[in-house]
């Protein structure tokens, strides 16, 4: 059913009317909303944070194989050969026995120059870093890797890491949605509550409404500008609240951060994109909450 | 008008309320509902628009079927039926115009339309310098009519008045009687439940008398009574 203008400009009137007549149910309501948002806005920004670490490292995921110094060039070649015709590899990359205990002394800094000891009678393995198309399939090339292939003494992945990193990123997501949605329905709970309690006020004038041919739509729009109301009002705090912390630990990131490996999802477009999130989950506890009290009063 | 055939109504808890009404009522006629409390009055007021379903039977007014009827066309049927009870159920924080204007906004009627018929209709029950009054500063008879003219406004075919004198006293009731009579003279069909056997003896119209859910007498020009 198409509304009129005048009638659509007419429920938010009313709404607006009864937000402001039931002032202190309002901020009740309004303060249970901004608490949930606030909680839901630290858990995003930290999970979305957490998933985007774990895959920036995920990218860099690469095997190592060491090469079992027994063999010879042309095993070596050989080995490398075969390591290229592996399926789902992008590349494979030979690094030298000697190319190997330089990177080790660059990465170890003045200690690694103690290693130098070493470039006469280099202990490290000649490698190959191999590298999957589909980050994902890094565990499973290492094991083929392992089972079939000659020559190798031992292959590396940084699986502890990785594994690690993906099982507490897991629990943090799954505890962070729980605790997110948990949150939501005793928002929307709060809110239904409250709006119960102005409407037992409005109990005799829908009763009325119904007598007189009023539409339950035509009844339910106040309520919906109201709960739309409340949880606008409810994202306001919480989303300064965003701004002001991300950018905080965005700015204060690069002077703490020795593991230059970790990358926070940039200021622009992420904190706006979760402050338009915000916005909608507030906007959508405030009607879901406000129409779901309304429902019961409407069976007349 | 109103076409009802072997209706039952029986309530989620047990209680039969009506146990088989067959009555027909044509546009334009005025009848009384007479009845000893609890006889059935009240759910047969509200079978009429809809207020409660009838558990059997079927029931047509103004040719819509209230049995096939679909949730959303409930209002429409509403609209089309004007209802003024025993406590006026006027919303006290409004004043007298906004009380009429009311019924009128919920059907989406433009301010100018809402202006001119609030103004007809309170003109109608003698309201019409008392339209900035809330009704807490009317007298009861006043405010029967404040409810009255809420009734009338959207022009419906069918008024129903369940008891609309049971709180007023002799005098007051005379002029709410005329007031709806009146409003039958245009044509509009009038169904009033009441227990003033005053009313009902003196202005000789239709009787239909309810007792333990059944029609036990259906008389034109009838006197007051309930007894088979």
């Amino acid at each position: 059913m198409a509304m009129k203008f005048r009638t659509l400009k007419r429920h938010f009137k009313e709404g607006l009317k009864n937000s402001w007549r039931n002032s202190w149910m309002t901020l009740a309501s309004v303060a249970a909303v901004t608490t949930t948002l606030i909680l839901v806005a630290v858990f995003l920004a930290l999970v979305l944070n957490l998933n985007y670490i774990a895959s920036g490292l995920e990218e860099d995921v690469q095997i190592k194989v060491l090469v079992d110094q027994t063999a010879n060039e042309e095993e070596i070649e050989e080995l490398g050969e075969a390591l290229d015709g592996l399926d789902n590899v992008e590349s494979v990359v030979f690094s030298s026995r000697d190319e190997e205990l330089q990177d080790l002394m660059t990465s170890m800094g003045e200690q690694g120059e103690a290693w130098g000891l070493f470039e006469q009678d280099n202990p490290l393995n000649d490698a190959f870093v191999v590298t999957a198309e589909e980050p994902q399939d890094t565990v499973a090339i290492a094991d083929v890797i392992i089972e079939d292939f000659d020559y190798v003494d031992r292959v590396n992945y940084g699986q502890d890491v990785v594994q690690n990193l993906f099982t507490f990123n897991n629990y943090a997501r799954i505890v962070g949605a729980v605790l997110i949605v948990a949150l939501v329905f005793t928002a929307i709970f709060l809110i239904s509550n409250t709006i119960k309690i102005t409407i037992i006020a409005r109990r005799k004038e829908i009763e009325i409404m119904k007598l007189v041919g009023a539409t339950n739509w035509f009844i339910r729009w106040p309520f919906f500008v109201e709960g739309l109301l409340l949880g606008i009002l409810g994202s306001i705090l919480p989303i300064a609240v965003l701004f002001t912390g991300y950018y905080y630990i965005d700015q204060n990131m690069g002077a703490v951060n020795q593991f230059d490996f970790i990358q926070l999802l940039p200021f622009t477009p992420f904190v706006w994109q979760l402050a338009g999130l915000i916005l909608l989950i507030g906007a959508v506890i405030g009607v879901w909450g406000s129409v779901m009290s309304v429902r019961k009063f409407l069976k007349v | 008008m109103i076409e009802m055939q072997q209706v039952k109504k029986t309530y989620p808890n047990g209680v039969t309320a009506l146990n088989g009404i067959d009555i027909n009522i044509d546009p334009g006629e005025f009848v009384y509902l007479v009845g000893q409390s609890g006889a059935g009055k009240s759910t047969f007021i509200k079978l009429i628009f809809r207020e409660e379903m009838a558990s059997s039977g079927q029931i047509r007014v103004n040719n819509k079927d209230l049995l096939e009827m679909k949730w959303r066309d409930v209002p429409l049927l509403r609209r089309e039926i004007g209802v003024v009870y025993q406590d006026f159920k006027l919303l006290p924080k409004m004043t007298v115009y906004e009380n009429v204007a009311f019924a009128l906004e919920v059907v989406e009627e433009s301010p100018r339309q809402i202006r001119k018929r609030v103004m007809e209709v309170l003109d109608q029950v003698g309201l019409k310098n008392k339209a900035r009054f809330i009704p807490d500063e009317l007298s009861g008879g006043e405010q029967q009519r404040v409810a009255i003219a809420r009734a009338m406004a959207n022009y419906p075919k069918l008024l129903i008045a369940d008891e609309p004198t049971g709180n007023l006293d002799p005098d007051t009731s005379w002029e709410i009687m005329k007031i709806l009579e009146e409003i039958n003279g245009t044509g509009t069909t009038i169904i009033m439940a009441t227990h003033s056997k005053e009313i009902v003896n003196t202005i000789k119209r239709r009787v239909i008398a309810i007792e333990g859910g059944l029609i036990v007498r259906d008389q034109h020009r009838g006197e007051y009574g309930y007894e088979v």
